[in-house]
């Protein structure tokens, strides 16, 4: 009985083997910048740690390969805040040379933590300085964006009822019940919309703000998918999805990428963005301490603020460059929205006071 | 027993002990009074005491449903019923973040549930509820009605013909047969239901958060590891507590049943009862499994200019302007493809070996090590994304930017599947076969080759089907891991779910449907390989 059974256990380890080297063999072909590139002292490989939408054209791309000479691995993992906790875990011993993607709702915890060297990238004069908020230069500014309410112009227009515009018309009674938002506690543009209130009405205002927005029916979806493609009457998903709500927290770039991805494309976005509730919110790129290839970490920086990748940057990831010289494409120029006088909160109050904030919020307008 | 044993400690137990102690261990010492702390606290007692009851709802729910159709499966013949089989197994093995937009399609607003009814469960305990029952039926239909398929009906009859009643019959010679089966269908199904995120996410909305749910929030968005560690803990023990009494039912059930074909005891559906019965558990699947399937469907073919392929041509070219967010999406079906190769084949070295190790032993330590298999099946994807991170960053294992995580990661979902799967096959092929072989003068390879392939080879079949198909659908642990340049379609649906944009939206629902397709595929060809005595568990 039991050589039996070590005979089946042996020739299944045969054919079993087989199949694995046969498709470790198909997969080693296209992949062969794997483990081996970092186990060679001088790497010609960067590799850019980012979060999931993190989005270059591919042309673009190999022009800075070829110029630099260097080969740019991209590992992309989870959501923003997901990607940078795992840098923090891997500090010391970091996956990548520059990570992408920590904003300034997180930014204090990678600076408190300590995974970025100081780098003070070339063409940084080039950037706006509101941007740059790091005068150690830990960290670059790369990209920048507003969380804002999105409306569904058919509904507005069909209810002959004008578009709410501030934070202020969204506790009207005008506008009861039409507004979704996302969890502040798991969702960056739920995290986003919670700081513009706090923003405007400041440390103790904003709850009392949320306690009305409660009234006035806001309801709350656990992430952007959800609001956007699910409850939104005004998407293309949301649509098909026969969505009721014609309010959306989402960004002041939505409008534009639905003209973009509608088939055929319309001349006109079906949705408008209320300008007087958005919060800016600020993508930065750091070089990982601990990185192999530092020099080329340093190169990538670069390129990330350089007029090329700026002015690819809005059609990839729909959000704006920070630099003065870059051109926005003509599709933002005509569907997109300039948002003049966003909220802000500085990044060491957010560091000392989200998750209390959240909490708050949590127990005010989810439980 | 040895490989199997290095697996799961180098790419589960390690990792997970690396994390949680991450967050326990301080330069001061071991934590351990964080443990009391964090079980004080009340939105942690919230989360344990609703973790615990949805699950038991749950449970409770999909039995009821599910049970009947058990009963129909197994004894009744019906046009179109492998089809059906391998369609209620489809959502087992689909990802959530696809699912959970088809059945809030189902149930949520202007869902079919409200145009009909006015009823709209989204956001309520309901949906959740439901779901489950959708992603679960499979459990008890494979589990409870495999085995009722194989009672010999004989037994009941001779029962009756002895003076019993008909109810008197079935309660003590049936259900007796039936109960360890029904209690480890009940085990896997509040297994899967206490674990559950997913769902949990996308239909509950931010007011309902299950332990899974609050260690992917703690761990991957708030940093908060101690807090992350104990629940993991309090997750490990309970999971721990439901799989030992799991196996205990396992080997009752094990004991010896008269099991006979199951194509001797179907027959079609007589009398008015048994066609209500039929037609009941018929429109249950059509309304709770194959609708919401449906709606995936019909939102894939819903392209702009009416109905047709539109969604899928768009598939074969790059996104719009093309770059690195998106690989033609027809290469992310190949990726997957390769990943859940790559991970069958290592499941079922692992799996097969572990069968084959817990065949030919017996004893505590074993059956503590078949309990071991099935962990990761109750244990967060997050838990052992991040515990990789940390522990696999050294040469020569550092495996955190290889392609081979991916398959690893699948493969300790699909491992327990190809033990249960292989581990009754193996346990009931006679020696004595053997033997007679060896008499009559086969050489052992011979004697292998001739007596035990035959009998093993549907199992290994069923068993690499299985963990193709969960491989397939993985996306927890893959969408921390997989490379950006190779996403699987899981994760290619869930990125073209992250943007505005009607292409977008339509390619995701499409990439779904041939997501399903494949899984639906594989399965229906499991149905055709399924032997006719004994079959495993799922």
């Amino acid at each position: 009985m039991s050589t039996t059974k070590k005979m089946a256990g042996v020739a299944l380890v045969a054919a079993l083997g087989v199949t694995t080297l046969s498709a470790c063999g198909g997969d080693a072909k296209d992949k062969p910048a794997g483990a081996s590139a970092s186990a060679a002292p001088k790497s010609k490989t960067i590799t850019l740690v980012s979060h999931d939408s993190f989005n270059v054209t591919e042309a673009v791309l190999k022009e800075f390969e070829q110029q630099s000479g260097y080969t740019v691995k991209v590992l992309k993992s989870g959501d923003a805040g997901a990607a940078l906790n795992q840098e923090i875990l891997t500090k010391g011993s970091p996956r990548g040379d520059v990570f992408f993607g920590v904003d300034n709702t997180l930014l204090s915890r990678a600076l408190d933590n300590g995974i970025f060297t100081p780098y003070e990238a070339k063409g940084l004069a080039g950037v706006k300085p509101e941007f740059v908020l790091d005068k150690e230069h830990r960290v670059t500014p790369v990209d920048s964006g507003d969380i804002c309410v999105n409306y569904d112009k058919a509904y507005f227009a069909d209810k002959k009822l004008a578009p709410p515009q501030t934070l202020d018309d969204l506790i009207k009674p005008e506008y009861k019940n039409l507004l979704v938002t996302e969890n502040a506690a798991t969702s960056s543009p739920g995290l986003g919309f919670l700081l513009a209130s706090v923003g405007k009405y400041g440390d103790e205002g904003w709850k009392d703000y949320w306690s009305k927005l409660k009234a006035n029916g806001v309801e709350v979806v656990d992430g952007w998918e959800q609001a956007y493609n699910e409850r939104f009457s005004g998407s293309a998903g949301g649509k098909k999805a026969k969505g009721d709500r014609p309010l959306v927290v989402s960004y002041a770039s939505s409008p534009p990428v639905e003209v973009l991805y509608g088939e055929p494309q319309p001349t006109e976005a079906p949705t408008g963005v209320s300008t007087g509730t958005c919060f800016r919110q600020t993508e930065f790129a750091g070089l990982l301490k601990g990185a192999k290839n530092e020099e080329g970490g340093k190169a990538l920086l670069d390129f990330l603020i350089s007029k090329k990748f700026q002015e690819d940057m809005p059609l990839q990831m729909f959000v704006n460059p920070v630099t003065k010289d870059a051109v926005l494409p003509e599709l933002f120029t005509k569907h997109g929205v300039v948002i003049e006088k966003p909220e802000t909160v500085a990044p060491e109050a957010i560091a000392k006071n989200r998750d209390q904030w959240v909490k708050a919020w949590t127990a005010l307008v989810v439980k | 027993m040895a490989v199997p044993l290095v697996f799961f400690g180098l790419f589960f137990a390690y990792p997970v002990a690396a994390i949680v102690g991450r967050g326990l261990k301080t330069d001061a010492g071991w934590q351990f009074g964080r443990i009391g702390e964090v079980l004080a606290r009340p939105d942690i007692g919230d989360v344990l005491w609703f973790t615990t009851w949805q699950a038991l709802a749950s449970t409770a729910l999909t039995l009821l449903i599910a049970l009947p159709g058990a009963y129909v499966f197994a004894r009744f013949e019906f046009p179109g019923k492998q089809l059906l089989r391998a369609l209620v197994t489809v959502p087992f093995v689909l990802p959530t973040v696809v699912v959970g937009t088809a059945f809030l399609a189902l149930v949520g607003r202007n869902g079919l549930l409200d145009e009909v009814w006015g009823i709209r469960l989204d956001t309520t305990v309901w949906a959740i509820l439901l779901a489950h029952v959708f992603f679960n039926y499979a459990v008890v239909i494979r589990t409870v009605g495999g085995l009722w398929a194989q009672l010999d009906p004989r037994q009941e009859e001779a029962a009756r013909v002895l003076g019993a009643g008909r109810f008197a019959a079935w309660r003590r010679v049936t259900l007796p047969a039936l109960g360890p089966a029904v209690a480890a269908a009940s085990l896997m199904v509040f297994l899967f239901t206490f674990s559950s995120f997913g769902v949990v996410q996308i239909l509950g909305g931010p007011a309902y958060s299950t332990l899974e749910v609050e260690v992917y929030r703690q761990t991957a968005q708030l940093l908060d590891l101690p807090t992350a560690a104990v629940l993991t803990m309090v997750q490990f023990a309970a999971i721990g507590a439901i799989l030992g009494v799991h196996s205990w039912t396992v080997r009752k059930r094990e004991t010896a049943l008269r099991l006979v074909a199951p194509g001797r005891t179907t027959h079609r559906p007589r009398g008015w009862a048994q066609r209500t019965l039929l037609g009941g558990v018929l429109l249950t699947v059509a309304l709770l499994i194959v609708a919401p399937l449906a709606v995936l469907v019909e939102r894939s073919l819903d392209a702009p200019g009416g109905y047709g392929f539109g969604f899928y041509r768009a598939l074969q070219e790059v996104g719009a302007g093309g770059g690195t967010f998106l690989v033609p999406p027809l290469e992310a079906i190949w990726n997957s493809l390769q990943y859940a190769l790559a991970a069958t084949a290592i499941a079922l070295v692992v799996g097969g070996l572990a069968a084959a190790a817990l065949t030919r032993r017996a004893g505590r330590f074993v059956r503590g090590f078949d309990a071991l298999l099935m962990l990761p099946l109750g244990v967060s994807a997050v838990t052992v994304g991040f515990g990789f991170l940390i522990t696999l960053d050294e040469p020569p294992l550092d495996l955190r930017t290889s392609w081979i995580l991916v398959p690893l990661a699948q493969a300790l979902v699909g491992v327990p599947f190809v033990v249960r799967t292989m581990l009754p096959v193996l346990r009931a092929v006679d020696g004595r076969l053997r033997e007679a072989a060896a008499v009559l003068g086969a050489s052992p390879l011979r004697a292998w080759r001739e007596v035990d392939l035959p009998m093993v080879r549907r199992a290994l079949l069923i068993a690499a089907g299985f963990a193709f198909a969960v491989s397939l659908g993985e996306f927890g642990a893959t969408v921390f891991i997989a490379r950006p340049d190779h996403p699987t379609l899981p994760v290619a649906v869930a990125r073209l779910l992250g943007r505005a944009g009607e292409m977008n939206y339509g390619q995701a629902m499409a990439l779904s449907t041939i997501l399903m397709l494949v899984c639906a595929v594989s399965l229906l060809a499991l149905e055709r390989l399924r032997p006719d005595k004994t079959s495993g568990e799922f």
